[in-house]
């Protein structure tokens, strides 16, 4: 009986170790742990300047300029706080549009312009048929042209 | 109570019952999956409002991501009730499940790739998410591997055991890494008590995830009775089975 419970506390106690040392490795990496940085974090100069890395945001509403030659594109990222300028010239993912979370890869050419090197789309968690989309955005469209009457300010839906 | 669940870890007793047990479990495998795939095909909407219909490869990508995670764990606790209790049982059980982990951890890859590549633009970034459950699989390559190279059983059931408890402390790491990181894969639409997908692709999931189960439970019941015919192949109970066997 005795040896059962020393093998149980023996191996409790090393999963709960190794546990803890992963924790405590992973907390260490923390910073490389992050896959993108925000634009927030780049003007904070959290980004490495002389290498490459990625830069993930919401491409802003009516930023993305597509250029003459068909392959250049501009377009401005944004967390809400900073916009960060973008320009990329390649082949964009079916998900990217105006609106779309996004995940760039490249490097800072000057302190205002990231130049990508390849641009990735980021999908948020929730899915759900284009009917009920659409329908939802309707009902805040309405809910919105409702509140801009009562409080007779105007309110932009997006 | 307790004299039971010891009768049955007898593999001379369970054998038999596993050998019942398996038609069932596969057949409720087939007709899972049979109204798994209809659902998916037919009954969830033909289209995401942002994916289109490759949103559909979900169905089989989100199961067989949860699978792998899943039975990773049984597998650590069948391995840590081998070491305990010294049963000849757990130990088949830890060996028998692992081959099905490595196939639905190789399969979530292989789907979440395919999946990548249209919505995201790329089959493969070395984000959190997606490196974590590739160090999965080869947890369980190297689980299959590490007890193929011992021939003695007992020693190779200690070995595969420390390796499974240890390789434990990922699986938390792949279901949290969306969450304490930012990664380029999305966080769980699926949690405890909200989800935020249409009715009909819940249903899709949920079926697919329970004929995966089924599948998992019956091909690792017969593949525990090969294990037990093999290490008990010397005993009277196995020799009195071959002997009925070739009287039929």
């Amino acid at each position: 009986m005795k040896r059962r419970y020393k093998k149980i506390a023996f191996i409790v106690g090393g999963v709960a170790g190794i546990g803890i040392a992963a924790a405590l490795v992973l907390n260490a990496f923390q910073s490389n742990m992050v896959f993108f940085f925000s634009p927030t974090q780049v003007m904070a100069n959290e980004a490495p300047v002389d290498r490459p890395f990625r830069l993930g945001g919401l491409v802003k509403e009516g930023s993305i300029e597509r250029q003459d030659d068909g392959l250049t594109v501009n377009f401005i990222v944004t967390d809400h706080a900073v916009d960060m300028p973008v320009v990329f010239v390649g082949i964009l993912p079916d998900l990217f549009r105006e609106g779309q979370g996004v995940v760039t890869q490249g490097r800072l050419e000057s302190s205002n312009l990231f130049r990508a090197e390849e641009v990735l789309a980021k999908h948020d968690e929730t899915y759900m048929p284009p009917e009920v989309a659409e329908a939802l955005e309707k009902g805040q469209q309405a809910k919105a042209e409702n509140d801009s009457k009562s409080t007779t300010t105007t309110l932009i839906a997006n | 109570m307790k004299i039971n669940i010891f009768k049955y870890a007898a593999p001379a007793t369970f054998y038999p019952l596993a050998g019942k047990m398996i038609p069932w479990f596969m057949w409720a495998a087939a007709l899972l999956g049979i109204a798994g795939l209809y659902y998916s095909f037919f009954e969830a909407p033909l289209a995401d409002y942002q994916q289109g219909q490759s949103y559909k490869i979900m169905f089989i990508h989100v199961p067989t991501a949860w699978m792998s995670m899943f039975i990773y764990v049984v597998m650590a606790m069948w391995a840590a009730s081998g070491l305990i209790w010294n049963t000849r049982l757990s130990a088949m059980m830890a060996k028998s499940l692992a081959p099905t982990g490595a196939l639905f951890a190789f399969l979530a890859l292989v789907t979440g790739a395919v999946w990548g590549k249209p919505t995201w633009g790329t089959w493969w970034v070395w984000d959190a998410r997606l490196t974590s459950e590739l160090i999965l699989f080869f947890l369980y390559i190297g689980f299959i591997a590490l007890g193929a190279a011992i021939e003695d059983p007992r020693r190779a059931a200690k070995a595969t055991g420390l390796l499974a408890l240890v390789g434990i402390v990922n699986v938390p790491i792949i279901y949290f890494s969306v969450i304490w990181w930012s990664t380029l894969h999305q966080p769980p639409s699926l949690k405890l008590n909200e989800s935020t997908m249409g009715v009909e692709m819940l249903i899709s999931i949920l079926l697919m995830t329970l004929c995966f189960w089924s599948y998992t439970i019956g091909v690792a019941l017969s593949r525990v009775r090969t294990e037990i015919l093999q290490r008990e192949s010397k005993t009277d109970w196995v020799a009195a089975l071959v002997q009925e066997g070739e009287k039929k």
